[in-house]
Order: structure tokens, then C-alpha cells, then sequence
């Protein structure tokens, strides 16, 4: 996977790398801010409660 | 002369055929990337609940905590008006107090949320969040509040530090509530001493609760106003504080207990000097 995005990459090794380097900024972006605050909630972690009184 | 154009170079003759040995290798490559991708975000998972869930729940809590002292500096008391010892009414997830613990550090303060009867997420991310149908500060009764461990704010990310009969108050528009941890002697391992709290008017005999209890995560008994004595109603004015246990974890809740030892008019809402003494009692 990761050899073919590279090879896919246009211009000089320079630019690739620059790509490269967006492309990982911007996949955690995602992970940090979309999909971990998504799927946290469905985790059984940090659950801090016990059931309430009536 | 004409330019000589390079012509592009060919790719490499692909074989129409691969080896097997090719395909071997191109399936052991694919794993080995899955499971070093996978490794890489659940690593970045970590970093997310570990730090970055604090940078969103440090914002919400300065919210509140700001919201709350605005509101007594213009005279309002949220807790007011409480004929006799009647709960009051306070919008889920606006602050009901402040919470500080000395042995956790002079820094340390959150803003105490009002929370649903069992607390929610969005309540808890704002900071420790009041179990809503439970006693208020000072009330005789229990006030129970609920507290992340490990981001989210983790207000009780230390909760395991505390000893018996260590201060934890509670600043309200109207009052500074010393609640100390249960337990005699003081200075122990909660866990491991008991205090009187009531009395079962039945047998007469005294009930005695530990500082610390470490319980089931259906174990609603430690809400009550006497914690794991069903149908008993003392005149103690008890604090739950519930957290989950071991960190990272939900296998467990951890609990503690402290009941009102002393009350401290809030009257310029700057901390009087006998709480501040409390801050000397750690310092060892």
C-alpha cells in the first residue's frame, strides 16, 4: 500500500516527501478529531459512573 | 540536429505471470502493513485520550468555572433558595461549586457540574459532575460526584492518592464545606479504616463506613444516603466521590468517601485563611 502511494506521488523526491508529510498531518487530523471522538463513546473506557438512585 | 528526446523509460517487463513466491511475499507485505498501521493508530488513540481529550475538556471546564464566578459576583447563589434542606433546581451542566483538594495541590480546582442522575458524558467532559438527584454541598444526605480518570479534564486522575482524613471542600456562593476523607486513624490507606457515620436505630448498632471502597460497576448502593445500608436515613452529610478503576479501565469503580467535618462562611469569595491552613496539613 504504502509503495504504491509512493509511486503515485508526482515530482521530485522533494515534493514527495512534502506530500508524504501532508498526507500523514492529515489522516491523524481525521483520526484525532473525527473518528476517535466518534467511536469513543461505543468504548468501555473511561466509564466513571454507577447506576443513580430513583 | 534534432533534439533528442528521451523517451520515457519503459516500466520493468511485468511478467505476466507471478511466481509464487511473488505472491507470497505481496500477501506477507499487505499483513505486515495492516498490522504496523493498526499498531499506529491505536499509539495515536492513546495520545488522543491521554492529551488531546484535555485540551477540549480544559476549554468546557474554564467555560463553567468562569460562567460560575460571574454568577456570584453578581449575588447570584445557585444552591439558593433552598427551603430547609430541599434540592434546588440547577440547569444540567452549569457549576454548582468548586471542588478542592490540598493534597492534590494548591493548582488543583474544578468547577463541580450539575449532572443528570447518572452523569453523562458531555456533563463529565466539562469537569467532576454531581450526580443530580443526590444531595447537595452541605446537605444531609450524599453528595455524590463523578470524576474522569484518564483524560477528559481526569480530575480524579489521582484520586487513589488520598488518605484518610484529607480536606476536600467545597466552595459554594455562600460557603466553604470541609468534607474530610473517612477513616480513623487519619493518614491511612482509605481502603483499610472505617469511620462512624450513623446509627441503625433498629439494632442500635453503630454503622461504620471505609474511606475507600473499590466496587462493581453496578454497584448504585454507594449513592445512598448512608452508602451500602438500603433503606437507612442518617443525619450524616456525606461526599461520594466515584471514579472507574484500574486506569484505562471499566472493570471496576473506585469510591470515596468523606463526610462534612466543618463550614466556612464565603464571604468575599476569596479563600479565608482557615482553608487555606488546610494546605499546610499535606505539606509533609
Amino acid at each position: 500500500m504504502y509503495v504504491w502511494i509512493w509511486r503515485h506521488l508526482p515530482g521530485p523526491i522533494g515534493a514527495k516527501l512534502g506530500q508524504v508529510l501532508l498526507l500523514v498531518v492529515g489522516v491523524s487530523a481525521l483520526l484525532l478529531f473525527v473518528v476517535f471522538p466518534w467511536i469513543e463513546p461505543h468504548l468501555p473506557i473511561s466509564q466513571v459512573t454507577v447506576p443513580g438512585q430513583k | 540536429m534534432g533534439t533528442m528526446v528521451a523517451s520515457p523509460a519503459a516500466p520493468p517487463p511485468r511478467s505476466a505471470e507471478l511466481t509464487f513466491g511473488d505472491k507470497v511475499r505481496f500477501v506477507l507485505r499487505g499483513i505486515g502493513q495492516t498490522l504496523i498501521t493498526l499498531g499506529l493508530v491505536v499509539l495515536l488513540f492513546v495520545v488522543y485520550e491521554v492529551w488531546i481529550t484535555n485540551i477540549f475538556a480544559a476549554r468546557e471546564q474554564a467555560k463553567v468555572y468562569n460562567a460560575l464566578k460571574d454568577e456570584w459576583k453578581n449575588g447570584q447563589d445557585p444552591l439558593l433558595p433552598l427551603p430547609g434542606d430541599q434540592t434546588a433546581t440547577i440547569p444540567i451542566g452549569e457549576g454548582i461549586g468548586v471542588l478542592y483538594i490540598p493534597r492534590l495541590g494548591r493548582d488543583y480546582h474544578f468547577a463541580i457540574v450539575q449532572g443528570s442522575t447518572v452523569p453523562d458524558d458531555s456533563q463529565l467532559e466539562k469537569g467532576p459532575a454531581h450526580y443530580g438527584k443526590t444531595a447537595l454541598p452541605g446537605q444531609i444526605g450524599n453528595f455524590a460526584v463523578a470524576g474522569h480518570r484518564v483524560g477528559k479534564g481526569e480530575p480524579f486522575l489521582n484520586l487513589d492518592k488520598l488518605r484518610s482524613g484529607d480536606a476536600v471542600i467545597v466552595e459554594t456562593k455562600s460557603w466553604w464545606y470541609v468534607y474530610r476523607i473517612l477513616g480513623k486513624p487519619v493518614g491511612q490507606n482509605p481502603e483499610n479504616v472505617r469511620q462512624q457515620v450513623a446509627i441503625d436505630e433498629s439494632t442500635n448498632q453503630p454503622i461504620s463506613l471505609p474511606g475507600r471502597e473499590i466496587v462493581d460497576p453496578s454497584d448504585g448502593n454507594v449513592l445512598l444516603p448512608i452508602p451500602d445500608h438500603p433503606g437507612l436515613v442518617g443525619a450524616a452529610r456525606l461526599m461520594t466521590m466515584t471514579t472507574c478503576h484500574p486506569k484505562f479501565t471499566a472493570s471496576h469503580r473506585m469510591i470515596d468517601y468523606a463526610e462534612l467535618a466543618t463550614k466556612v462562611r464565603n464571604t468575599d469569595l476569596a479563600m479565608p485563611d482557615s482553608i487555606q491552613a488546610l494546605y499546610s496539613e499535606v505539606k509533609a
